[in-house]
């Protein structure tokens, strides 16, 4: 019945449309049911999830597996050091990527085809693993916050986008005029680039961080102090120590469900923040897609 | 364009340089990052024809040629390890590809639009979960007490489930099952959006002629997404060699590693847990010519067939 209230008065839907629409809620509960049972899961009795008694709402509340992370000093941690390298990390990846966004948008200088192409092959050939760790560790940057935010600080692919935003939006005649006015290009990018450029920085900002803060692999290559960790790797770590513990035969049930209860409540306490943020920004998100689509 | 070129023309490169020295101060800071994390890595490269040690550096430690690839194309685990690569990243591909294309012709065509727009956010969410939060929920999930998901397959397979992400077989198939579940719905966003510049009077002329939903997807919107999906078959097939990583590193276990071992997760073993750098190095050397091969052939086929260039 709810199915009613959905579709555009005036039309009534044909068969084929009432068909996608069926197609489209199973679709949905696939999608959706994954997380809201890590959700449910997470508040609820860990031995009756256990059992299978928990499909659709939680049973027999408790908070016990957030009181479990919230009481583990890891867990302030890990948020206090993904705060940081998503607030630096962004802001270092934004400045250079719009101050090389810009400089390549310019129609024509001299040796622009290849900066472009310098910049392209880095997409196509990498030095590989164990020669960038090398060069990480000559420059004494393992521990420390350079290993996490300076590997992929600059992305080819937002690059690209950025540029192709401002070839679109940026009046190449307006640059000339302003120059014939005396205008340097310093002058440019910070009045007239830089306060019509809201969306791309917004869009280039929201990818940085979700990758900065969802990011688990520099810090584990490049991070052996426990308390320089992100958020990411002790989720990694709890779920890995755990599963262990759970391959032990003698250990009792109940404990090992516990630690279940711990894991569910772990990833959503992990994932919240850019979940529930999501929605918000997801225009920006979009934006992106289709502006990167223009270049395929 | 013309006018520029006469302006260019009649200045001297002074002039040019007193113009234009800044450009290259906005892009210093940014070619320097290349240069520091891309291009001196690369030099790095030499140590997989060199047998490296901490003591002697990158410089002096002495050369074996090509020893190094020897090894790895001697050791018994190459064959396991390039059809592992293999089958993942080509069963990704294959069942992996058709999944957003399926999902945007159905967004495009349906009626209902708040739906729409809830499972548009729905199938896009998963994307921003992070790599270990689904391995996470993979391993929980996908064994005993793991919720319906696991009891439906234990069911289907009547009871004999077992621990499916601690078994070599069903390997590949989470891996891309999940991948499917994370990106479908974002990698739609682009078909969903050339979906979207059909011109109206298609759809209009269609119904006239007495078209259904099904003859419009078929005539309309498979013929007006098929340009960019085939360039993303292309751009996807050149990326074969470097299936996710981070994903299979972390699903990995001592019971799936027959299944689950794939060339990058090798070189990230070898390297940094058993410090054997050039071995390493030259398997990594290995994989990224087999990958800059394929996208530069990949790119050529798209220009010749589609007139179309990547980059």
């Amino acid at each position: 019945m709810k199915v009613k209230t959905l579709w555009i008065k005036g039309k009534r839907p044909s068969g084929t449309d009432l068909l996608f629409g069926i197609i489209s809620v199973l679709l949905l509960l696939i999608v959706a049911y994954p997380l809201y049972f890590v959700l449910i899961a997470s508040v609820s009795d860990p031995d009756l999830t256990y059992a299978g008694k928990v499909y659709f709402l939680p049973k027999k509340i408790t908070f016990e597996g957030y009181r479990t992370i919230l009481a583990d000093p890891r867990t302030l941690v890990g948020y206090y050091n993904t705060v940081l390298y998503t607030a630096a990390g962004t802001a270092l990846s934004v400045v250079l990527t719009l101050t090389s966004g810009f400089a390549l948008s310019i129609r024509e200088f001299f040796g622009k085809k290849w900066i472009n192409i310098y910049v392209i092959f880095t997409m196509i050939f990498s030095g590989g693993l164990v020669p960038t760790y090398l060069l990480m560790k000559n420059l004494h940057a393992i521990n420390t916050i350079w290993g996490v935010i300076l590997p992929g600080a600059v992305g080819v692919w937002n690059l690209i986008v950025t540029r192709t935003f401002f070839e679109e939006n940026i009046s190449m005649e307006l640059l000339e005029s302003a120059q014939l006015d005396g205008c340097s290009y310093f002058k440019f990018f910070v009045h007239i680039v830089l306060p019509t450029s809201g969306v791309i920085v917004a869009v280039i900002s929201l990818f940085y961080a979700v990758n900065q803060w969802n990011g688990f692999f520099n810090a584990l290559i490049y991070l052996n102090d426990k308390n320089k960790f992100p958020l990411q790797l002790f989720l990694r770590e709890i779920l890995l120590q755990q599963e262990m513990m759970s391959m032990d035969p003698d250990l009792v049930n109940s404990v090992r469900h516990r630690a279940n209860l711990v894991k569910y409540a772990m990833i959503v306490v992990a994932s919240a923040p850019v979940l529930a943020a999501y929605p918000f920004a997801q225009r920006f998100f979009i934006k992106g897609v289709m502006i990167g689509a223009v270049k395929g | 364009m013309e006018k520029g070129e006469t302006i260019k023309r009649r200045r001297g490169w002074k002039t040019r340089w007193k113009r234009d020295y800044q450009i290259y101060l906005f892009l210093a800071p940014t070619l320097l990052y290349f240069l520091i994390y891309c291009y001196i890595p690369m030099g790095g490269i030499q140590i997989a024809f060199r047998e490296f040690t901490p003591k002697l550096g990158i410089w002096k430690s002495p050369w074996v040629g090509l020893g190094q690839f020897a090894r790895f194309f001697q050791s018994y685990q190459f064959k396991i390890i390039i059809s592992n690569t293999l089958k993942i990243s080509l069963m990704n591909l294959l069942l992996g590809f058709p999944m957003p294309v399926f999902l945007a012709l159905l967004l495009n065509q349906l009626k209902y639009t708040k739906l729409k727009k809830v499972l548009q956010t729905a199938t896009y969410a998963p994307h921003f979960i992070s790599i270990p939060a689904v391995v996470g929920m993979l391993v929980i999930m996908l064994s005993p007490g793991g919720g319906m998901l696991y009891n439906l397959i234990d069911w289907f397979s009547g009871g004999k489930a077992g621990i499916p992400m601690g078994s070599a077989p069903g390997f590949s198939l989470i891996f891309v099952i999940s991948e499917i579940w994370q990106h479908a719905g974002w990698d739609a966003i682009i078909y969903i959006a050339t979906l979207t510049s059909v011109s109206p009077d298609l759809y209009e002329a269609a119904e006239i002629d007495g078209a259904g939903k099904i003859q419009k997807i078929l005539y309309i919107d498979i013929p007006a997404i098929l340009p960019t999906a085939v360039i993303l078959l292309i751009m996807n097939s050149g990326r074969i060699m470097s299936v996710g990583f981070e994903k299979v590193l972390l699903m990995q276990n001592a019971m799936n590693i027959e299944a689950s071992e794939i060339i990058s997760t090798y070189v990230y073993k070898i390297g940094l847990i058993g410090m054997e750098f050039s071995y390493s190095a030259a398997i990594g050397l290995f994989n990224s010519l087999i990958n800059f091969f394929l996208i530069v052939v990949v790119n050529q086929i798209a220009k010749k067939g589609a007139n179309i260039k990547l980059f």
